[in-house]
């Protein structure tokens, strides 16, 4: 398993040139705003089942997660960056998901937490409501996998969102270079 | 009383039941048209006294429905089974949400799922699937090969 | 497929709240018809969450289908397992050796000492307080740590087996339980006085939500929510199972009948919870802890009820079997779908604040509900 990228004080991304009278400050502004986004990732209050029990305890004291930058969990999706499927995915419940997904402002991410919102997990044989993963209804970002995950687990999970947007590899620069083929 | 001054007690009040042998309880055999009257009566006769429906649900036997109570009574702390077949091509049966309200769920959930009506149900539509969904689901001869993934 | 948000003639205002909501306590549906603020009517709409976990079943073996209740009603999973366990014990007829029933017990007891703290926090939330669910949920991951060790997870373990339990208690299972029993007699007081004890909270719950005796055993609710309104209904003491009849405890009831009675019922089982904990701990008999089965079970042909108290009520496992290596069919009789019947009748007249309290109070796992 790779280590994680990210150090444990995150760097601003940028160069100081030493000019008369104070420094100027020079860097893309692109990975300042990457930088920025990834640390307040506000995510939203979602969760069905199970996953969303291992989700109250990664936000509770022990694996507090508002030390990554996810502190405020919302409850409305107008105010949401993040929105963490925490548990199975019905048929009923498929249109409540992709109308939250279409009311949360770009720039948004998707964690699939969880066995059941990769792939229907343990519901996947003989059931008939049941959809065989989230990523059918809306785009994911990042899978954990995990019947449930631990908390750690899904802490890793956000870090790795993290360096994802760090690294400007979001779904908005992959619209843009499809645009022009 | 235990089990068997209960069946001669039953016996005697309700003399056209059958009684089934197996169980651990008193399992009694009804028929469709009489089962509302002798609802009431197993629920207001004192001495009976049975006040508390504690699962109510329906067995597919793929010629007819058995619809099964499990009644119990608070204040004797007497359990009975009650057992009604259904045909399958009718399968309708007069609801007893009136005499216990936990029905009411209860006999939308197998409504939903197996598509027994119940007559006089004050609110009779599906519970669990979506309100336009084909098909009842728990029945043997289900057939789902868009959503169902056979192992 | 949605219900459309719109006033009526008498100026009736009809609104939803969920599926996707923080105090819903999962995926419930509410379609609330007020006048003013005061409600009408509330009507749940179920099946967010409906994985057709009775279907799924028919085609899994006797040892299989026992994971799946586990996700059924999470936070007394230890207790789903061991009803499923005890209604094949049933139909085989096998005689469980005396050190796993001491030792399922224990565990139950200990997964309804983590519900009740997962609800009294979530009870806090509801309500306004945010302190309740910080501190609830420290002491929760000590029983947490105390099932992985000796179960291997967290949340869904699937521990109870037919014929006893999977595998023995870890070596450090005694002395970390004691250490626990140490550590929560204090925070139960302390839980007292942050919430029982505190006016505000006292006047959102009293005379809020009133539920009869007789209004109860109709809408067939088990468990503490009919406990607070007087009802004896404790499965371990009327039909006792595994060692509940050889352990010391009280069968908690109030008769107020209110949202306030119903959390002090929850917070007093705590504390039976934690004696019947300290009575067991020093006294698990040495031998077996699984009984010899054979490698594929069948059950035979005919029908067998079990019933077990959880966290949340009476939870019953019916099979219908035909002699084959799956159930023909099962029913799981869960207690949330009884008690969430009762709601519409308990909210009437009040507000939209009474209604959450009341909520909070029933204490629904939603998908135990929808199964």
């Amino acid at each position: 398993m790779t280590e994680p990228t990210v150090k444990s004080e995150t760097v601003f991304p940028g160069e100081v040139h030493p000019t008369a009278g104070g420094g100027i400050l020079v860097s893309k502004i692109d990975d300042v705003i990457n930088w920025a986004r990834s640390n307040s990732l506000w995510p939203l209050v979602f969760g069905t089942s199970c996953c969303a029990i291992e989700m109250m305890s990664t936000a509770s004291a022990k694996y507090d997660w508002s030390r990554f930058g996810f502190e405020v969990a919302r409850a409305t999706p107008r105010q949401a960056d993040v929105i963490i499927i925490a548990g199975t995915i019905v048929n009923k419940m498929g249109p409540v998901l992709k109308r939250l997904y279409d009311q949360m402002p770009d720039p948004k991410y998707v964690i699939a937490m969880g066995a059941c919102a990769t792939s229907g997990g343990p519901f996947f044989y003989n059931t008939y409501s049941v959809v065989k993963g989230a990523d059918h209804i809306i785009p994911v970002d990042v899978y954990i996998a995990g019947c449930p995950p631990r908390p750690e687990a899904l802490l890793h999970a956000l870090i790795t969102l993290q360096e994802k947007i760090r690294s400007g590899a979001g779904r908005e620069k992959i619209k843009i270079e499809n645009k022009y083929e | 009383m235990n089990k068997e001054e209960l069946k001669l007690k039953l016996a005697e009040l309700f003399p056209l039941a059958g009684f089934i042998e197996t169980g651990e309880w008193v399992t009694l055999e009804l028929s469709s048209a009489d089962g509302k009257s002798i609802f009431r009566r197993l629920r207001h006769t004192p001495g009976l006294d049975f006040d508390y429906l504690f699962c109510l649900t329906c067995v597919d036997w793929k010629t007819h429905f058995t619809m099964v109570y499990h009644l119990s009574s608070t204040l004797h702390r007497q359990s009975l089974v009650i057992k009604i077949k259904l045909d399958r091509d009718q399968p309708e049966i007069e609801t007893v949400s009136d005499i216990w309200l936990t029905a009411e769920f209860h006999e939308r959930e197998v409504y939903d799922l197996f598509g027994v009506r119940f007559l006089g149900h004050p609110d009779l539509r599906r519970l669990f699937l979506t309100e336009d969904w084909v098909g009842w689901p728990l029945r043997k001869d289900y057939e789902d090969p868009v959503n169902m993934i056979k192992l | 497929m949605f219900e459309e948000v719109g006033t009526t003639e008498q100026g009736d205002l009809v609104i939803n709240v969920g599926p996707q909501h923080p105090s819903t306590h999962g995926v419930l549906h509410l379609i609330i018809t007020l006048s003013g603020e005061t409600i009408k009517n509330v009507e749940p709409h179920l099946g967010y969450i409906h994985r057709s976990i009775e279907k799924m079943c028919e085609s899994l073996s006797y040892r299989q289908f026992i994971y799946v209740t586990s996700r059924m009603d999470y936070l007394s999973s230890h207790i789903n397992n061991h009803g499923c366990a005890l209604c094949v014990e049933k139909g085989l007829q096998i005689e469980i050796p005396p050190r796993a029933k001491v030792i399922r017990v224990l565990m139950d007891e200990l997964t309804r000492l983590a519900s009740h703290q997962l609800w009294w926090a979530a009870m806090g939330m509801d309500i306004g307080a945010l302190t309740p669910f910080f501190h609830a949920f420290r002491e929760r991951e000590a029983i947490n740590d105390i099932m992985e060790e000796t179960c291997g997870a967290r949340l869904t373990m699937n521990y109870m087996v037919p014929g006893g339990v999977m595998t023995d208690l870890h070596p450090n299972f005694q002395k970390r339980v004691k250490d626990f029993i140490l550590l929560f007699n204090s925070k139960i007081d302390e839980y007292d006085e942050l919430l029982t004890n505190n006016v505000i909270f006292q006047n959102r719950m009293k005379d809020v939500g009133f539920l009869s005796r007789a209004d109860a055993i109709s809408y067939g609710c088990t468990g503490p929510t009919a406990r607070g309104s007087g009802l004896h209904c404790d499965i371990r003491k009327l039909y006792p199972y595994e060692v509940y009849d050889q352990v010391k405890f009280d069968e908690i009831t109030e008769s107020a009948g209110d949202c306030f009675a119903r959390y002090l019922v929850r917070l007093k089982e705590m504390r039976q919870s934690l004696s019947i904990v300290e009575q067991l701990i020093d006294n698990i008999p040495d031998g077996d802890f699984l009984a010899k089965t054979k490698a594929v079970l069948k059950l035979p042909k005919g029908e067998f009820y079990s019933r077990i108290e959880t966290a949340r009520g009476e939870f019953g496992v019916y099979i219908v079997s035909e002699g084959g290596t799956t159930p023909y069919r099962i029913k799981f009789r869960s207690p949330g779908f009884s008690n969430l019947s009762a709601l519409n009748h308990m909210a009437k007249g009040h507000k939209i604040g009474d209604l959450v309290a009341i909520m909070g109070t029933l204490d629904l796992v939603i998908p135990d509900i929808d199964r």
